[in-house]
């Protein structure tokens, strides 16, 4: 059951970076473009997912645990070091130049759009060369 | 700074949609949505491997019923050159596994449960992002 509300969920996901068109690298591109033409969009989605996710979430985290799960398991990781200026650096740049973040990019690849799904593939090379070298965990 | 193509409606209800998969997510399985860890753990790890799998289909198939449902076609502008795109995707890749996290994972579900150290990457993000293409429309 709680393999459908994985699927469920993703499916929700999509369907939200489709209907705020950040699934469009031009309309991402174009928030980042902020002394030129800036279209502010992308910060209206963020509020739009923060309104209904953040009250929620403060008040689902103190039921005794989730409906379909053994209890809830999320990062309460709250280490503010290097790692984590450096890694939002390097992604930001890669934002920057592409206009893709992982979600879009991925929801992208239902287009079949050979630039998306090259993408895709050297973002999980990057995923796998974190793992491999253990880059998150050597701080 | 000129605004442009600002669209705050269809902006704030595809954010609320992405909102409602969080919430969707956090209630009945526990866990925070966060894109890239969810990519990256399904390619590396074992645990919730399937959950993982799905959630990454639901993501492809969102678009695909959107499509079916309102009969609109999906336009995307992506860049079309190959060694962009896999710099891109490498840094995207790199960056939110070493920083644990993207624009899902500390830009909603972090800032949602008030995390600082979300807060401090999504600042770092946003701001290198608008470097890059400030960098980038000067070249």
């Amino acid at each position: 059951m709680n393999k459908l509300i994985s699927l469920i969920a993703g499916i929700i996901f999509g369907i939200g970076l489709v209907v705020s068109e950040m699934v469009n690298p031009a309309k991402v591109l174009a928030f980042l473009d902020l002394f030129g033409n800036w279209d502010p969009s992308l910060a209206f989605v963020m509020i739009g997912a923060l309104v209904v996710s953040s009250p929620l979430f403060h008040l689902i985290k103190n039921k005794e645990k989730p409906l379909l799960a053994e209890k809830f398991n999320y990062s309460n990781n709250k280490e503010i070091n290097n790692k984590l200026i450096i890694g939002s650096a390097l992604f930001g740049a890669g934002w920057g130049l592409g206009g893709l973040c992982p979600g879009p990019a991925i929801s992208s690849l239902a287009l079949l759009n050979i630039n998306s799904i090259i993408f895709v593939f050297a973002m999980f090379i990057g995923f796998y060369l974190v793992k491999f070298f253990n880059l998150n965990k050597t701080s | 700074m000129n605004i442009v193509n600002f669209t705050p409606i269809t902006a704030t209800l595809g954010g609320m949609i992405i909102g409602l998969a969080v919430v969707i997510f956090f209630l009945f399985n526990g866990r925070l949505v966060g894109i890239s860890g969810i990519a990256s753990n399904a390619l590396t790890e074992k645990d919730n491997k399937f959950d993982n799998l799905l959630f990454l289909l639901g993501l492809i198939l969102g678009p695909i019923i959107y499509s079916l449902f309102t009969s609109k076609e999906i336009n995307i502008t992506i860049s079309n050159s190959f060694i962009l795109l896999i710099f891109a995707g490498l840094l995207v890749g790199v960056g939110t596994r070493i920083s644990g996290g993207c624009t899902s994972g500390h830009g909603i579900s972090g800032i949602g449960r008030f995390s600082l150290r979300s807060i401090i990457a999504t600042i770092t993000f946003m701001i290198v992002g608008i470097l890059t293409v400030l960098i980038k429309n000067f070249i």
